[in-house]
């Protein structure tokens, strides 16, 4: 399959300090190859280097050196930005147009005329759920609905490759919920598609796979199930309708237990200690399940523990203080 | 071209949501009350003092356009992120800053024309209301053609002065590029003496910088022929088409450099 965005050694420095002027390594010597059609997850904590990558990619700053290429073309080629959509990270547009408008004036840009121009942008608008918005100003938008105005923009071309930086940033639970079946329904359609997140749980929903930054560097990247497998520490049963003495039955194979409210239970349990056996003794005693899920590290002890063993300190990787010029 | 069509509209959109035409009004106000008022004050000479009020009024008018609106052509889009979502857009950084340009100079044109419009209406009703005996001791006509040259020098300077600004707004900020270019308005008006200042300084050095401020700043007098509309003195239509030229030069110099820094600037 062939790559739609390939990022070879791309590295960034910036320039700080008036004065004594040093060099900030935000993204050093990064490399991936996406395929056409993959839905990828460009995971990271704050300041790890994603929007600096994605603002590479998009030529908003420029390299330090290295290169990329998206569909086969360098990145800055207006050919290719005619084919790929982009959501910056917590978007920000014209506040004195319409959302209709500002689709009409980018749908402009892209070439629609007319009637096939305000269809689209009709469309768009009913897609992300700012139908009854079109005629608004966007001064008067919350920042969900920017988000999705943002996510509309992004679509306009009928894109091959969509850029999401941080797409459900700033969006309510149904928002999310609407992301995520759209990034989903992209993928069905056969797109490419590499968005930007700090949460975890995002990128365990849609991505095929994923590449973990971390001090600007790449920590680990490939499937999910390969980056993350390790990570899982326990699990935690939420049970209801639990008696104090059912309780105190199965305490010693349970490594805390926290009451959440009379009758109901968070049990932590560990590893090497099934769910399966004590689920089924408090089911049988006649408590209910509510939830079982795996406890894993957050992502950022992920990043932590990676750094760790990358062999640096934690920001270590990002500031190499690299003089200017050397 | 498209994109520098599309993106100048949108510029001249902002404009009028921004209430810009407002100044309009404002115009008209002054110069409906000014000439009523001159009428009562004056015998035979308000339509000398129409024309210089409209001209420089519309100059005026035209400079604070020119100067707020284009110092923040660039940095505005910088400061609310909008630049991210519009520049992974086919569109270059080369066009996007011909489209802002382009914006604006249009947002001048109709302005600097209803004003010029204005002061014609005006003119046109001293005329009608004055007698022939008034009207022969003008030393121009009331509707004298030839405020139209005044008129395009004008506009070809507001030219020049919107490229100034957009100059500074690609490198510095709004405070920053408004106070150069005002500064810059003011030496370029006082650009001719310049020229021979060897002959006020002793300073071999200070003369020599003179001459090469002179040479780098925007000659801006050249563009102020109001005095000689005004008082009916003869301006070629040789002189306002080689000054339109050199406007139009310098304007392209600016745009140029002005694209060469934007293209280099990353938008962190």
């Amino acid at each position: 399959m062939p790559a739609a965005i390939r990022i070879e050694d791309l590295t960034k420095d910036y320039a700080i300090g008036f004065w004594r002027r040093r060099s900030y390594r935000a993204l050093d010597r990064l490399s991936l190859e996406i395929n056409s059609g993959e839905v990828f997850g460009f995971l990271g904590p704050n300041g790890a280097g994603k929007t600096t990558t994605l603002k590479l990619l998009m030529q908003l700053i420029y390299p330090t050196s290295g290169r990329a290429e998206i569909l086969g073309r360098p990145v800055g080629d207006l050919a290719v930005r005619q084919r790929i959509g982009y959501l910056p990270e917590n978007p920000s547009f014209y506040d004195y147009l319409t959302a209709e408008e500002l689709l009409g004036y980018f749908g402009e840009l892209f070439g629609y005329r007319g009637h096939d121009r305000r269809k689209r942008v009709s469309t768009l608008l009913d897609r992300v759920g700012l139908g009854a918005e079109r005629r608004l100003q966007l001064r008067k938008f919350s920042k969900g609905m920017i988000q999705r105005v943002g996510i509309a923009q992004a679509l306009l071309n009928d894109p091959e490759v969509i850029f999401l930086d941080e797409p459900m940033s700033g969006l309510d639970p149904l928002g999310r919920r609407d992301v995520r079946s759209l990034i989903l329904e992209l993928r069905d359609q056969g797109r490419t598609v590499f968005f930007s997140s700090h949460i975890l749980a995002d990128a365990e929903a849609l991505c095929s796979r994923v590449a973990v930054v971390a001090g600007g560097r790449l920590a680990a990247s490939g499937t999910l199930t390969d980056i993350l497998a390790f990570q899982v520490r326990g699990w935690e049963l939420i049970m209801s309708g639990l008696l104090p003495d059912m309780v105190s039955r199965v305490r010693p194979a349970v490594r805390r237990v926290t009451e959440i409210s009379p009758g109901r239970y968070s049990l932590e349990l560990s590893m090497d200690q099934p769910p399966e056996r004590i689920l089924a003794e408090l089911t049988a005693s006649g408590a209910a399940l509510v939830s079982l899920n795996p406890m894993r590290d957050t992502l950022e002890d992920f990043f932590m523990k990676r750094v760790a063993e990358m062999g640096a300190g934690a920001r270590a990787p990002l500031a190499e203080d690299v003089r200017a010029g050397r | 071209m498209r994109a520098v069509r599309v993106v100048a509209v949108n510029v001249f959109r902002e404009s009028v949501r921004d209430r810009v035409p407002y100044n309009l009004v404002l115009f008209a106000i002054l110069l409906i009350a000014s000439s009523y008022l001159l009428g009562q004050l004056t015998a035979g000479q308000d339509v000398k003092i129409i024309k210089d009020l409209g001209l420089a009024a519309t100059s005026v008018f035209g400079l604070f356009i020119a100067i707020f609106i284009g110092i923040g052509l660039v940095s505005k889009e910088v400061e609310r992120r909008s630049i991210y979502s519009l520049l992974a857009k086919p569109v270059s950084r080369a066009q996007f800053i011909a489209g802002k340009y382009a914006g604006l100079v249009l947002t001048l044109a109709v302005n600097v024309s209803v004003m010029a419009i204005a002061v014609y209406v005006i003119l046109a009703y001293i005329v009608w209301t004055q007698p022939p005996v008034i009207r022969a001791s003008w030393d121009a006509p009331g509707l004298d053609p030839a405020m139209l040259k005044a008129i395009v020098l004008i506009f070809v300077e507001l030219m020049l002065i919107t490229a100034l600004a957009l100059f500074f707004s690609t490198f510095s900020s709004p405070l920053l590029s408004a106070a150069l270019t005002f500064g810059l308005y003011v030496a370029g008006h006082f650009n001719a003496d310049l020229k021979n200042f060897e002959k006020v300084v002793s300073s071999k050095a200070a003369a020599q910088l003179a001459r090469g401020a002179y040479h780098v700043l925007p000659d801006l007098s050249a563009f102020d022929v109001k005095t000689q509309v005004v008082h009916g003195l003869p301006v070629t239509m040789g002189y306002v088409a080689s000054t339109t030229l050199y406007g139009l030069a310098y304007v392209a110099g600016l745009l140029l450099v002005s694209t060469l820094i934007f293209s280099r600037r990353d938008f962190k």
